[in-house]
């Protein structure tokens, strides 16, 4: 569609890349049907077209940001179903990344607003100041009713039972537990993740011992963080210092002894770090760097195939004939296009895998959405819940940290990270979340 | 260049006031938006060339409110015009600077499925697909299908009597609706139709789908569902030229044995369509049909043969059939998504809707696309064929100075052909904003006068959905003050 930008008037890169963005759209309304917020709020300024509509204004006219725009842009989970429904190719991400950080530099949020979105950006992405904190969240019951509504929603979210931190998610070398021939099926990085090392410290512990057992060598890193929380919150440096310092611990590790992969179990951060090339575009001496990092991520599920897990599968066929609802994280989804390999992988092992109906629409987790904007992202959980329990499931299976917490507190069915059941069915330790069952 | 009405001054002047009255009856102030900034995004639709930022958004949640808020429009002589997803392509949701917009979009609820007598009641809001969807269990659908189904409503659809793929063994949306909540300029909520189809008295359901919104607005909807069929099967056919595609279609059509979907592409769609999908469609090919049958397996057998024979004897290139369902359903959403898909090879394009009898396909593709060459534009062709349902995508780039007028004429000569082939300006997508000036090419002054007696019975003030399906000049509105390209630029 036309723009109007005025002429002669200097723009900085972002702002041609969105122009080239807008000049994509063609305005047809498709994405309003698969946009979540639009399907709860029915108003065009809460779907995909209208925050485009309401940016493309912004910038033609170079106008600072307001409260009313600010309002709709904030309502975006960033979950991208629009760019999967999107005949045009429209890079929704980056414009609405770009608006983020335009929010972010030139709006001034309210004081409360400021200081709890600058709470959760340093403390989710800091592991050890963040399992502290949830060790006092239990106090926070007490000061609940003067508590502001989204500090309500996040305390609302704390565990119940924190794990300890595991051995695991230390940095160091994990040799292959089988080699075939004197060779290795490989070497891969792994990065602990920052709150889900915290939250469900068996997620890395599952990846490393499928890993090592399939053949590879794992070097977990030093690095936990890849900077996703805080890019989604718009805050660019913060999020650009982190992005720089996994690609310093990733590309070290990769001299050492070359990488085959990067591997990620969370797809939050896989859609963050297999963008990193974009993050650091208008850096020239980080770019290729950034780019190279990008190139070796894969998520645990596109690393490992059918064959491997057959060849691995344990004699007790302990997946054979389960029913497992496989959830499909939006970053996993839309953000990575993975669609059928996490299924086919659980398949292969010999899981009755069902998806439930609606399954492009977000579940309300989206980074820190959950904890930011908590009646929309409660009444997506509670659609998400309702059409997953239709399935009539055994298991629950999805692949990122943040689905997993959003959706675990409201269902009776055991919720695992599809890693542990590919870890489980190859001979690692039953998944805890089925204790007692 | 369109013409807009001048908006009435009066009406601008009394913006304030309407804001608070509109707020007052509606009880709470988020269904009302008012800022500039917001009332921007409310602009245009699909048709995203014209643009014209409405004084002011209505999101009603209930009939109620579309009933006070239409009372309160006529009493007070302010313009208002519904608005469902706003995916028209003929400027149907292009609102004017005096308008208040009355959104549907908050009713998209399901009110109750009738799985024995095959009906469903929903409100206005409700998306084509989802209909489809909530009865999918039990093996019922809405057949209608419009391409931009997974987002436009039923509202929309019943105001433009849309039509879609499936249609040409189906029937378009009126040959679906049962019944409808119908509020009048008034404010009177009245109740048409009923559960059953075809019943006694005059037929004012025939009446309401595809009135455009000019004469009331529908907030629910029962719609008559179908079984599903036992299987479907589309196969693609790749031709060497459009014209002999164009020929198969006229052929097959000619045997009587219709197929229930005859679909075709040009080459400029095929490649964009295959990029978004990857269906596996045939690049090499100049034009594309996808053909679909449906019934049993042995029914299916027998058509896809003759169907494949047809198009061999036609001059096909490649033939292939999808082989289960994902690849179907890979090939539908290409075709589905093949406007939007557009817009990669293009940033703008204008969409006609011509429809022809389809023994002139041939002929008159011939003519589009020498049309095209005149006026030095690239024209691509995704059409129902099967019913001669053309839809001509001009493209062109918005950002040369002038270069919409040309667009305008080029449509408006392509309009033309149609009509001259005995054919007419629209087939499904609606007269809107788009094809108002082309209504004299079909209908005589005598013709528009009767249409305006019936609009004034409804709306006598002309207060709903103005500027729209009538010339400016039939309607005694001073036009020519506004150009619809600039909104508020």
């Amino acid at each position: 569609m036309q723009t109007f930008f005025k002429d002669g008037v200097e723009r900085d890169p972002a702002t041609q890349r969105s122009e080239a963005i807008f000049r994509s759209c063609v305005h047809c309304g498709l994405c309003t049907g698969t946009c979540p917020t639009y399907q709860l709020l029915g108003d065009e300024l809460d779907s995909p077209r209208g925050r485009i509509y309401l940016l493309k204004d912004m910038l033609e006219n170079d106008r600072k940001p307001t409260k009313d725009v600010v309002e709709h842009l904030d309502r975006c989970l960033s979950c991208l179903a629009c760019t999967t429904t999107c005949p045009s190719g429209v890079d929704y991400m980056h414009l609405i990344d770009h608006g983020r950080q335009v929010i972010e530099r030139d709006y001034q949020r309210p004081l409360p607003e400021r200081l709890y979105r600058s709470f959760l950006a340093s403390v989710l992405p800091r592991p050890g100041l963040f399992r502290w904190l949830l060790r006092l969240a239990p106090l926070g019951g007490w000061m609940r009713p003067v508590l502001p509504k989204a500090l309500k929603a996040a305390l609302a979210l704390s565990p119940d039972r924190l794990p300890a931190p595991a051995r695991t998610d230390r940095p160091g070398l994990h040799a292959p537990a089988q080699v075939n021939a004197g060779k290795t099926r490989g070497r891969v990085a792994l990065f602990p993740g920052c709150a889900q090392q915290v939250l469900e410290p068996e997620i890395n512990a599952s990846t490393i011992r499928l890993l090592t057992r399939l053949g590879y060598e794992v070097e977990v890193l030093a690095a936990s963080c890849c900077g996703a929380l805080t890019h989604h919150l718009g805050k660019a440096t913060q999020a650009e210092a982190t992005a720089a310092q996994m690609i310093d611990a990733v590309l070290a590790a990769h001299r050492q002894t070359p990488l085959d992969a990067l591997v990620i179990t969370a797809s939050g951060c896989g859609t963050t770090v297999k963008d990193y090339g974009a993050m650091f575009q208008d850096h020239p001496a980080k770019k290729a760097r950034a780019e190279q990092v990008a190139g070796l991520a894969q998520d645990i599920t596109e690393l490992v195939t059918p064959a491997d897990l057959e060849a691995a599968k344990h004699a007790d066929a302990r997946l054979d004939g389960v029913q497992v609802t496989y959830h499909s994280a939006c970053s996993m989804q839309h953000g990575q296009k993975i669609t059928t390999a996490p299924k086919t992988l659980l398949r292969s092992l010999g899981a009755q895998v069902r998806e439930p109906a609606e399954g492009h629409l977000c579940c309300g987790s989206a980074g820190t959405y959950n904890m930011l904007q908590p009646e929309i992202a409660g009444q997506l959980r509670d659609r998400k819940l309702r059409n997953i329990a239709r399935t009539e499931p055994t298991l629950i299976a999805t692949g990122n940290i943040g689905c997993m917490k959003q959706l675990e507190r409201g269902v009776e069915v055991p919720l695992v990270h599809t890693v542990q059941l590919l870890d489980w069915a190859t001979g690692g330790p039953r998944p805890h979340q089925l204790d007692g069952r | 260049m369109l013409n807009l009405p001048s908006p009435r001054a009066e009406v601008l002047d009394r913006r304030q006031q309407i804001a608070r009255d509109l707020r007052a009856l509606l009880g709470r102030d988020d269904l009302l938006t008012t800022s500039a900034n917001e009332l921007k995004g409310y602009e245009t639709d699909g048709l995203a060339c014209y643009r014209t930022v409405p004084m002011l958004v209505v999101l009603a949640e209930d009939t109620a409110q579309v009933a006070a808020v239409l009372r309160y429009c006529h009493d007070n002589e302010v313009p208002v015009m519904a608005r469902g997803a706003g995916t028209s392509l003929a400027g149907g949701a292009l609102p004017q600077q005096d308008t208040v917009v009355l959104g549907l979009s908050k009713m998209n609820e399901i009110l109750e499925v009738n799985a024995e007598n095959q009906t469903a009641r929903v409100q206005a809001g409700v998306t084509n697909r989802n209909i489809s969807t909530a009865v999918d269990d039990l093996g019922l659908f809405y057949a209608p299908d419009p391409s931009s189904q997974i987002a436009c409503t039923i509202g929309g659809n019943v105001a433009m009597n849309s039509g879609g793929a499936h249609c040409l063994k189906y029937g378009v949306t009126t040959n679906h609706i049962l019944g409808v909540t119908f509020v009048t300029m008034e404010g009177e909520v009245v109740e048409i139709g009923g559960e059953a189809f075809d019943l006694p008295g005059y037929d004012l359901l025939g009446l309401i789908v595809g009135a455009e919104g000019q004469l009331g607005v529908v907030t629910e909807v029962t719609v008559r569902l179908m079984p599903k069929p036992e299987a479907a099967r589309p196969l693609l056919a790749g031709f060497a030229s459009a014209l002999e595609a164009g020929a198969c279609v006229a052929a097959i059509m000619a045997t009587g044995r219709t197929p229930v979907a005859i679909e075709f592409m040009d080459r400029p769609a095929i490649l964009a369509c295959e990029h978004f999908t990857g269906a596996g469609y045939p690049t090499d090919a100049q034009a594309l049909l996808i053909i679909e049958v449906e019934g049993s397996e042995a029914e299916i057998e027998t058509e896809l043969a003759f169907v494949e024979a047809m198009a061999r004897e036609h001059g096909a290139t490649s033939i292939s059939v999808a082989e289960d369902i994902v690849s179907a359903e890979n090939i539908w959403k290409g075709r589905k998504s093949a406007f939007g898909a557009i817009g990669q090879i293009s940033p703008d394009y204008l969409c006609m809707d011509g429809t022809i009898p389809v023994t002139k396909l041939p002929d008159v593709l011939e003519q589009i696309y020498a049309i095209g060459d005149r006026y030095g534009f690239e024209i691509a062709n995704i059409f129902h064929a099967g019913d001669g349902n053309m839809h001509p995508l001009i493209m062109y780039d918005s950002h040369q100075p002038g270069v919409l007028d040309r667009v305008e004429e080029c449509g408006a000569e392509i309009l033309r052909v149609c009509v001259d082939a005995g054919g007419c300006i629209t087939g499904e997508h609606g007269v809107g904003i788009e094809k108002r000036d082309h209504m004299p090419l079909m209908f005589s002054p005598e013709d528009l006068e009767q249409m305006k007696a019936l609009k004034r019975g409804f709306d006598p003030k002309w207060l709903l959905n103005g500027g729209k399906v009538f010339p400016l000049t039939e309607t005694g509105i001073p036009a020519g003050q506004i150009d619809p390209t600039q909104g508020l630029h």
